[in-house]
């Protein structure tokens, strides 16, 4: 226990972090997933062109170099000092939002062909058919696979320890190699791990509720 | 394409707003990179001196060796988490209780932990009770037991979407349980997953780039080395694009064999031989899932599943 008590401190910034991280990509996330999935679903080729070239290029690269790219990367370019924090943030944002674009797009596939074409032809206009007709229906088959989305994000987080950004993978370091504190190594990472486990238990709690209540019936 | 359920046939106005988007598109992508090309220009990111460290051989050698470290601490892992994938499947899918129980646990507490916690676990964890591990063991294992558990769930979800009445026939037709297992319920399973299981590997690939936080020398520690290079101007960026390609490639070969399986499932079980057990697209589409249906496809939901 002295692993948590003699490093209160330590414990607030790495987990103050890890929910900064957490909930700040999921933010960008799904503002740019929303985007991306948009675009992917356009009747304009050209948007779909770059929706596609967008999610299947950021997709089969390794989330550590996507950070590589962000947060060493972009020092380099000499554009002004920026938070390293904010960068992992921006990071961890631009590889979710391909998997939250995946998600969306595919849960307005799930809609059946026949719920628009019914839609349409009792006359409603585009507009209603999405609003009162599609959307609905895609949201409810994709909350628990965004909820899945969410779960990865979350334990995506620790990839910020590799840059430096003090979350709580990190917190091994921060405790260890300042040589005065208590805990060994084996204890630091059992709890950041436990933690860890803790949170993605109650994510996927979320989602089991979530996914009995919205369950279509089809 | 969705285009079709979505829109109407566009008409004039509808074909000109189109334009302008198409127009719009083009100008803000434009605009976002020609901003970051400028910046690079600006920063001299062009300079011959900065893209000079690959134009040797030694260079290419270093990079070849980083590639073989990464693609075998893959290639282990990736056999590795399908064995434990199947022993584990196999065990929360037993009939006894103190069988499947203590595996459920084990399949829940693993998929739940970030692959990166027990990569540190293994390499900076284990000396404090006196076990020394290679970095790349703490790699491999780490992968092997986390994707182990992700792929167990996959195929556990196969198994218990295939009809009910595929395991009864196998028993009436006097087979015991591992027969009804082994030959009627798994090679059915694998088979319609099979596209979520190499999607699974993509991720594990991509997995295997965590190694450079704890020290083994892959691909991207090694472009995390050729970017301290003073003689060459730090080439930071460049060198993040030269690995970065080799692993969208590497990646992209095996999203393509994924999407391929999963074309050819969907497309029925034209030339295999076994017509009788079609189960390809009416496992894609059916199921007590409301997740699965056409065009949401198994692959796409359950890979989303899956993590990263």
């Amino acid at each position: 226990m002295d692993v948590i008590f003699g490093n209160l401190d330590l414990w607030g910034t790495a987990i103050g972090n890890t929910l900064l991280v957490f909930f700040g990509g999921g933010a960008i996330a799904l503002v740019l997933g929303l985007i991306v999935g948009a675009m992917r679903v356009s009747p304009v080729p050209i948007a779909r062109g770059v929706g596609t070239a967008y999610v299947n290029l950021i997709r089969n690269t390794p989330l550590t170099l996507v950070f590589f790219f962000f947060v060493l990367g972009y020092p380099a370019l000499g554009l002004g000092r920026m938070n390293l924090t904010v960068l992992g943030i921006i990071a961890i944002g631009v590889y979710t939002a391909t998997y939250v674009a995946e998600v969306l797009r595919a849960g307005i596939n799930t809609v059946p062909v026949g719920q628009a074409e019914a839609a349409r032809a009792i006359g409603l206009p585009f507009g209603q058919v999405m609003t009162s007709v599609i959307l609905p229906q895609a949201f409810r088959s994709v909350v628990p696979p965004m909820m899945s989305v969410f779960i990865a994000l979350l334990k995506n987080t620790t990839v910020a320890a590799g840059f430096s950004i003090a979350e709580l993978a990190q917190l091994r370091a921060a405790i260890n190699d300042s040589g005065d504190r208590p805990g060994s190594p084996m204890e630091v990472l059992l709890w950041v791990a436990a933690v860890f486990v803790a949170m993605v238990m109650l994510l996927s709690l979320v989602q089991n509720r979530l996914e009995k209540k919205w369950r279509i019936a089809r | 394409m969705t285009a079709s359920v979505l829109y109407d046939v566009p008409g004039p106005k509808a074909i000109r707003r189109n334009r302008v988007l198409a127009v719009l598109t083009i100008v803000v992508v434009a605009a976002i990179l020609g901003f970051v090309l400028y910046r690079f220009y600006l920063t001299g990111q062009f300079t011959a001196q900065k893209w000079g460290l690959f134009t040797y051989s030694t260079i290419w050698e270093q990079i070849l060796a980083a590639l073989g470290k990464t693609l075998a601490a893959f290639g282990v892992a990736a056999v590795g988490s399908l064995v434990v994938g199947f022993v584990l499947a196999i065990g929360r899918l037993s009939d006894h209780r103190w069988v499947r129980v203590p595996v459920t646990a084990v399949t829940e507490l693993f998929r739940a932990m970030p692959v990166l916690i027990m990569m540190m676990l293994l390499y900076y964890g284990l000396p404090s009770v006196g076990v020394k591990m290679d970095p790349y063991w703490a790699v491999v294992i780490a992968l092997i037991v986390y994707n182990g558990s992700v792929l167990a769930e996959v195929i556990r979800a196969g198994v218990e979407s295939l009809p009910r009445g595929q395991k009864e026939a196998g028993y009436a037709i006097g087979l015991r349980k591992s027969g009804v297992m082994r030959l009627i319920l798994m090679p059915q399973a694998v088979r319609a997953m099979l596209p979520v299981i190499v999607s699974q590997l993509v991720v594990t690939m991509k997995d295997t780039a965590l190694g450079f936080i704890i020290t083994y020398p892959e691909l991207l520690y090694l472009a995390k080395q050729f970017s301290s290079n003073v003689q060459f101007g730090r080439p930071l960026l460049q060198s993040a694009f030269v690995i970065g390609g080799i692993y969208i490639v590497m990646c992209f070969i095996l999203s393509g064999i994924a999407h391929y399986l999963e074309r050819r499932l969907r497309s029925g079980s034209r030339g295999t031989g076994d017509a009788g057990l079609s189960i390809g697209p009416g496992l894609v589409q059916g199921g007590p899932d409301p997740r699965m249906h056409e065009g949401g496809t198994v692959t796409e939901v359950l890979s989303v599943q899956g993590g990263r």
